[in-house]
């Protein structure tokens, strides 16, 4: 089957044979290797990326229903990235860096709600995205700053 | 100081947050055959059969490994300095599996579908044997490990008729008649559990034969140089015909301190010539890889009336699980990296065994055995301070170690053998815990008030760690001068995400005057950087740092000589950009020089060494108070605020430590509440991030963490270690604090809302 997706601003067309590949597999197998996987249960968030604006997993999404939508990854939104990750390395926020790209993208998703933005709502919406290493709160100290900057 | 002491971003961050691709599987090649590998479904078994002709007939696969086709080379898969403490007591594949999950067979195939699929397929026959489940029951029950190579490097207790991994026993004093003598005594009993690891990057390692005909191998791991030696034994191959690379990790915290892919890659490859990959699926992480080992604590410790500590006895039964990886030091560290905390005992003694289950093995973990330590004596501590109805902070301050003191125990106990004796050149443990009450707000909450179903109440507990293993862990470092004047510095030490390459890096610059965005880290890769013995024992900043230190401080001297002769006079000195006559009459830029260096005058190419063993592994202090809330209707308890004050000497990136203590608090808060693995029949049944919760943001109300003003005269610019000291307190602040709350005493962990309501409704 052919499917298309507009991925980072560019149609691209792929031709998919094994109809159970996850979005995940076949960004990775693009060369998309900003999108990490940590788990099999669409639990730890690091496989995050944009589906029309919105942060999704996208290890529990097929590749096939992406088929007409927008996927944008932390490749295709590099200045922003740029911005958000200086914010949270200022505040040494990033470890192993292993969930950086998928919070960065729901950074950004977060950025394109409509949401009050105060300490509860930011920890709230970021819930899924985990972190092993920093405690988040040196995360939540860059993300805050940025925010407020950038509102 | 001008660039350590100072909170630049790490080197890296940047880029790894852009999603530039850096880690193990970025870096694999696109072809490389992808490799799964069978496990076992029984916790003890011997494999009659193992038939693989359905799967090898497979299109798209490769080849299929089994125990005969690995050499019968027994091996630990602990990552260790050599000889390692731990028992050989393992075969990469062998025809006797010992927990669920333990390796049967790998496929190797075109992609994972096939893999997969080839799995299904493969047909074995299990001759199964009544497994040994719980630990307190192991010892002198069913032998786990009859293989006649089993055996121990050096003498560690290696008892396998008995299932005994190892055992230890140490005693100063006579802790019997000092008991006797006391006025109060308290005994307990204490048990925490097995903990898992979660870093996010699962383990994944690959690997592939150059044009040179080498095994080259990328592996997310915190050992690349131990990797390489336990490879060479278990393929049979000399070390010259391996290279491991390490490029960025996603996390460790101990538990990529051990082979666990490597070997797998690695025979498909010098099989089929082609690359290959393997990337565990979360579900192995947990099952297959390790965990913290489980401990049970018998502690019995005593005072006069004035609440002067006399004599501590600990007792301590741990579960390695199926295999022995680092059985010993763990069990050690529970001991060595708690006991000294009270030094004015007349008598203490330590010891017990370490059994085999057949359970999945534990290994290196973050804190690595003094947390589970520390939950034990930080609690009975706080039961005699109770008895003697003293203060907690009072029984602290009376008897803990303070500044140019010493402990018997530091010689006594080392990491698998003795330890060196030292005194504490740096101690601000009295600092720590008096800035401590200020900001937890001590004396205004103590030790609890009551609103409505909820109970607020504070806790306390302090830590000490090490840095390094003494006089058995090494560090080393290279660095080279480019000609526009900045330095290479090739280090053989691990950045796992600890922000280690920026830390060295400022430590180089520091040393030779220039800023640190001069100084260009590359970790590590066993072909290109020196010798290191890796990232554990919360080594790095100290053992590789002086390394670097040393090497920098060579560096420095070089470019003074080429520099006096440049000038034409000795007397010259160098502010880090130009080297200058001291009588100021004339001077050259080091971009100049090396640009003179490299293409015209007296080529010659600058590149300096330096190396480290620690003679002493001094130990960073810390002091924690934790406020929390307690339902009473529910039994939850939640963390307001987790108050940290850290004596880790000077810290090199002040940012960079903190959020090394605040990621370890948080880990040890998830110990502390609710992280838990659970078997059933030898079966790990919450193998998953949805039944095996770690903290998310949310979990997190606050957390205060503060640095003392110390100086240590060993590390590099004062320096001690910060990696895992902010593991230990959680268990026992929080229990403490839930004690000042409710009267009850949790001595079990995970205190979970169910334990502390039972307990209340126990005392009723
Ligand atoms: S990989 Fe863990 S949520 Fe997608
Ligand atoms: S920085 Fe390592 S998981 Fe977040």
């Amino acid at each position: 089957m052919k499917i298309n997706i507009k991925i980072n601003n560019l149609n691209k067309t792929f031709n998919i044979d094994n109809y159970g590949i996850s979005l995940l597999d076949l960004l990775r197998r693009e060369g998309y290797k900003s999108v990490k996987k940590g788990c099999d249960t669409g639990t730890c968030g690091v496989c995050t990326v944009l589906l029309d604006g919105k942060p999704i997993l996208s290890c529990s999404l097929l590749a096939i229903k992406a088929n007409g939508h927008e996927v944008t990854t932390v490749e295709g939104v590099s200045e922003e990235a740029k911005i958000i990750a200086e914010y949270i390395t200022a505040e040494g926020g990033d470890q192993c860096g292993f969930c950086g790209p998928g919070l960065v993208m729901a950074i950004m998703g977060l950025k394109n709600e409509n949401l009050e933005i105060n300490s509860e709502s930011v920890k709230e919406y970021l819930a899924g995205n985990l972190c092993r290493c920093s405690g988040y709160e040196a995360q939540h100290r860059g993300i805050m700053k940025y925010l407020e900057v950038e509102k | 100081m001008k660039e350590v002491k100072k909170s630049i971003p790490k080197v890296d961050g940047v880029g790894l947050l852009m999603g530039k691709p850096a880690y193990t599987n970025d870096l694999a090649p696109q072809d490389a055959l992808i490799v799964k590998i069978l496990r076992s479904p029984h916790p003890f078994a011997k494999i009659i059969s193992i038939n693989t002709d359905e799967a090898l007939s497979i299109e798209g696969v490769e080849c299929i490994l089994t125990h005969k086709d690995f050499p019968k080379k027994i091996f630990t898969r602990a990552g260790q300095g050599y000889p390692e403490p731990s028992p050989y007591d393992k075969f990469v594949l062998d025809e006797y599996v010992r927990y669920v999950g333990d390796e049967v067979a790998a496929v190797a195939a075109i992609n994972e579908e096939v893999a997969e699929k080839a799995l299904k397929k493969i047909k074995v026959e299990y001759e199964l044997f009544e497994p040994v489940l719980d630990f307190k029951k192991a010892k002198d029950s069913k032998i786990i490990h009859f293989e006649k190579e089993a055996h121990s490097m050096f003498e560690i207790g290696f008892n396998p008729e008995r299932n005994i991994a190892a055992s230890y026993n140490m005693n100063v004093g006579n802790v019997e008649e000092e008991l006797k003598k006391c006025d109060v005594v308290v005994e307990s009993k204490y048990y925490t559990q097995p903990q898992a690891h979660v870093m996010l990057e699962p383990m994944v390692a690959t690997s592939f034969i150059d044009y040179m005909g080498r095994l080259n191998v990328i592996t997310a791991t915190q050992v690349p140089f131990h990797i390489r030696r336990i490879l060479s034994n278990v393929l049979n191959l000399s070390i010259n015909k391996i290279r491991v690379i390490k490029p960025r990790i996603g996390g460790g915290f101990g538990g990529k301190q051990a082979i666990h892919g490597e070997p797998y890659v690695a025979m498909v490859t010098l099989k089929t010539g082609k690359p290959a990959k393997i990337i565990y699926t979360r579900k192995e992480v947990f099952e297959a890889t390790y965990s913290r080992h489980e401990m049970e604590f018998n502690i019995k410790i005593g005072a006069d009336k004035d609440g002067l500590i006399k004599a501590i006895d600990v007792d301590v039964l741990s579960n390695t699980g199926a295999y022995g990886e680092h059985a010993l030091t763990v069990f050690m560290v529970a001991g060595s990296k708690t006991l000294p905390l009270y030094n004015k005992v007349n008598a203490v003694r330590f010891g017990g065994d370490v059994v085999y289950t057949n359970l999945t093995p534990a290994g290196a973990y973050r804190g690595y055995g003094a947390i589970q330590g520390n939950f034990a004596l930080e609690s009975v501590i706080d039961e005699l301070a109770e008895k003697l109805k003293i203060s907690p902070v009072e029984i602290r301050t009376k008897n803990m170690i303070k500044e140019g003191e010493t402990s018997p125990i530091f010689k006594i106990m080392g990491e698998g053998r003795e330890g060196v004796e030292m005194n504490i050149q740096s101690c601000k443990l009295d600092y720590c815990v008096k800035r401590g009450m200020e900001l937890i707000k001590w004396n205004e909450k103590y030790p609890k008030k009551a609103y409505g179903n909820k109970i607020r109440s504070v806790g306390m507990a302090i830590a000490m760690q090490g840095s390094g293993i003494a006089d058995i862990d090494m560090g080393s470092a290279i660095l080279k001068l480019n000609d526009d004047g900045s330095f290479n510095l090739l280090v053989g030490a691990t950045d796992l995400g600890t922000g280690s390459d920026t830390i060295l890096s400022q430590i180089a610059a520091e040393t030779l005057g220039v800023s640190t965005d001069k100084i260009i880290p590359y970790s590590s890769d066993t072909d290109l950087t020196p010798f290191d013995t890796g990232a554990y024992a919360s080594s790095t900043t100290y053992v590789s740092g002086n390394s670097v230190r040393i090497a920098a401080e060579n560096m420095k001297k070089m470019i003074l000589e080429e520099g006096s002769k440049n000038l034409g006079t000795d007397k010259v000195h160098f502010n880090g950009e130009e080297i200058i006559r001291d009588d100021n009459k004339n001077k050259i830029s080091l971009k100049q020089l090396s640009e003179l260096l490299y293409y015209s005058m007296n080529q010659k190419q600058l590149v300096a060494d330096g190396s480290y063993v620690g003679k002493k592994s001094p130990p960073p202090y810390m002091a924690s108070f934790v406020e929390i809330e307690l339902d009473t209707e529910t039994g939850k308890v939640e963390v307001i605020n987790f108050v940290s004050v850290v004596d880790c000497g000077t810290p090199i990136n002040p940012n960079l430590a903190k959020v090394q203590v605040e990621g370890a608090l948080v880990q040890g808060i998830g110990m502390t509440l609710y992280e838990d693995i659970n078997f059933s029949n030898g079966k790990m049944r919450n193998n998953t991030l949805m039944t095996y919760r770690i903290p998310d943001r949310r979990d997190v109300k606050k957390l205060t963490v503060e640095f003392a003003e110390s100086y240590e005269p060993s590390g590099p610019y004062g320096a001690k270690s910060v990696g895992e000291i902010g593991i230990d307190t959680p268990p026992a602040a929080i229990a403490n604090a839930i004690f000042n709350a409710t009267g009850v005493r949790i001595r079990s962990l995970p205190i979970t809302p169910e334990k502390v309501f039972k307990a209340m409704e126990m005392k009723k």
